[in-house]
Parts: structure tokens; sequence; C-alpha cells
């Protein structure tokens, strides 16, 4: 995978096949602690012990139609490159916690990437599911909750395309702004002094 | 905290409203993204991407995307399917941004399908 927000997609995927009503996803940098840490949570139904101890194997998996599953390995060996780690906390029936750690300044961290097209495809194919999306950076963040999103945008359909490309949008702006270290408003500042260049 | 702003959210709703009165009825194309850790790995998202442009382009309401896990043809990720109404379903290989917009455009609108990115018909 050339992007983390790849891997997210992948084991956000994993949580949607596990029946889960709500994920959540929250990416943490930290320039003091050199880390960058992320958490994906889902209400699903959860996985048994046993294949928690072999997250590493990619010949352990909890589909049926072939014996590998390489999601969770190849995101274990991801942060394990990058003298990070993954934890993976879960039961049956209460849903799974995958945790993975990266030294942030690590040569093979690959890039988070573009988060906004995987939260507009996880938003736009999954109406039914909720997703909260948070991501701090040093002590600034950034939140998305969907169930707010649907409240405040009363009877706008999510899965709809055209609503989706924009929301798609609409977060890629704000992760950059949140990037770029400014608020809405110094954001703007800059962009106008530029302009004025 | 930082959120989407109210300006934000309020541009959604303006320029959506207008555009899409509810997708509703029955879907006469069915096209489904297969997006396991293969279809990820190999560039399923752009992809995906692309349609959800063109799917916002055409505004079409009879038209459903939807994703699933792998079909077990990893080597020829990223695949998506296309089912139109009382045909049979097309499996295309290697897609990518620009052939998902070309099957959009010529398959899914006009119906000519484009037998040179096709893997299979099902």
């Amino acid at each position: 995978m050339r992007e983390l927000s790849l891997h997210i997609l992948d084991i956000a995927e994993n949580a949607l096949t596990a029946g889960a009503g709500l994920i959540s996803i929250e990416v943490a940098e930290s320039s003091p602690e050199d880390r960058l840490q992320i958490t994906i949570r889902d209400n699903g139904r959860g996985m048994p012990p046993e294949k928690i101890r072999s997250i590493d194997d990619p010949f352990v998996t909890t589909r049926t139609t072939r014996r590998v599953g390489l999601g969770l390995s190849l995101l274990a060996a991801a942060a394990r490159r990058c003298e990070g780690d993954i934890t993976v906390d879960a039961a049956p029936g209460r849903g799974t916690e995958v945790t993975a750690t990266f030294r942030h300044s690590h040569i093979d961290r690959a890039p988070l990437g573009d988060m906004a097209a995987t939260l507009g495809m996880l938003i736009m194919g999954n109406p039914h599911v909720d997703f909260v999306y948070i991501h701090r950076l040093d002590d600034r963040d950034f939140t998305l909750d969907t169930r707010e999103l649907k409240r405040e945008l009363e009877g706008v359909d999510l899965s709809d395309p055209v609503v989706a490309s924009h929301l798609t949008e609409s977060i890629r702006r704000s992760l950059k702004e949140l990037a770029s270290g400014g608020s809405t408003l110094q954001t703007r500042e800059k962009e106008n002094g530029q302009a004025d260049d | 905290m930082a959120k989407l702003t109210i300006e934000d959210l309020k541009r959604i709703k303006e320029q959506t409203t207008k555009a899409t009165a509810l997708r509703q009825g029955d879907a006469r194309v069915r096209i489904t993204v297969h997006m396991g850790t293969c279809g990820i790995a190999a560039g399923a998202r752009p992809v995906m991407s692309a349609l959800m442009e063109e799917m916002a382009e055409a505004d079409r309401q009879d038209i459903r995307v939807v994703t699933s896990g792998c079909m077990g043809m990893c080597s020829s990720e990223p695949n998506v399917t296309v089912e139109v109404l009382d045909t049979e379903p097309i499996v295309y290989q290697h897609m990518d941004a620009n052939r998902m917009r070309q099957v959009f455009r010529r398959h899914v609108l006009l119906g000519e399908v484009q037998s040179d990115f096709a893997l299979a018909k099902i």
C-alpha cells in the first residue's frame, strides 16, 4: 500500500464486513513524540482470541472463500517496518479496535495520503453506517461525525454522488487547513495575501 | 475543535437539494467496484473517485454504485462489474480512473460494452 489512508480504507472495509454500525477512525500525529498513531474502532461482531494472536500470519483469515487474508498482516508489517507496532483488541460480539503506530519521521513510513477520498468513499458507499473521523496534529484537531452531519443536513442523502463529491472536497480542504497549521481565518488571510502579490 | 464549517454544510445542502431529487425507483444499472485488500492496493480508490465524479456529473437516478470485497481474481484488480438490466454482467479488469470514465460514458450511459478492458461475462 502506497498510502496509510489505503490501509485505513482496507481495515474499515473489514469492519463493514463485520457488520459494524459505527466506525471511528482516529489519526494522531505528534511531533514531540515523533509518532503517528492510527486507531480504527468498530462495533461489529469482533474476532475470537485465536485469530487476534495470529494477525501476522497472512494464512489466517475469517473469510471462508479462501485461506489467505492480507489486510491486517500488511498493516502490521508496515507499522513494524517503521519502529512501530500493532495491537488488536477484540472479542466476539464486542467489536474490534485496531491500533497501529509508526515512527513519524521513519524513512519507510508511507504518507497518510488522501484521507478525504477514503472517508468520502466510505460515507457514500455505506449510508446506514456512521463514521467518526478525528485527526489530531499536536494540539490542533479536526473532527467529522456523520451522525452530526446527518442532523445538520437533514434530508440530504449522503450516498448521493453529488453530495459525496462536495463532502470529499470539504474534508480535503479542512484537512489541508489543519496541515497548514492555522484556523480557517488565518488560512484565508494567507491566501488573500498571496493573491495580492 | 475544527469541523466542517457551517458554510461548507450550507453549500453542500444548497448545491445538492436542487440537483438530486432523491434517487428513487428501480436501478437499471448496477456498478460494483471490488474493494478487497488486493483491489485497494491495485488502485481501486482512484477508480471509485473517478466513478463518483462521473456519477455526479451524469446525475442519473437509475444507476447504483456498490462496493464489494475481493472476488478471487486479485491479479486482474482493480476489477469493476457493470450489470445493465436484462444483459449479461461484464467484469472489467486492470481499471484505472481513465478506463473507468470510458466504461461509464460508453457502456453505462450508451450500452456499448468496452471489450478491450473486459475480463469476462458472468
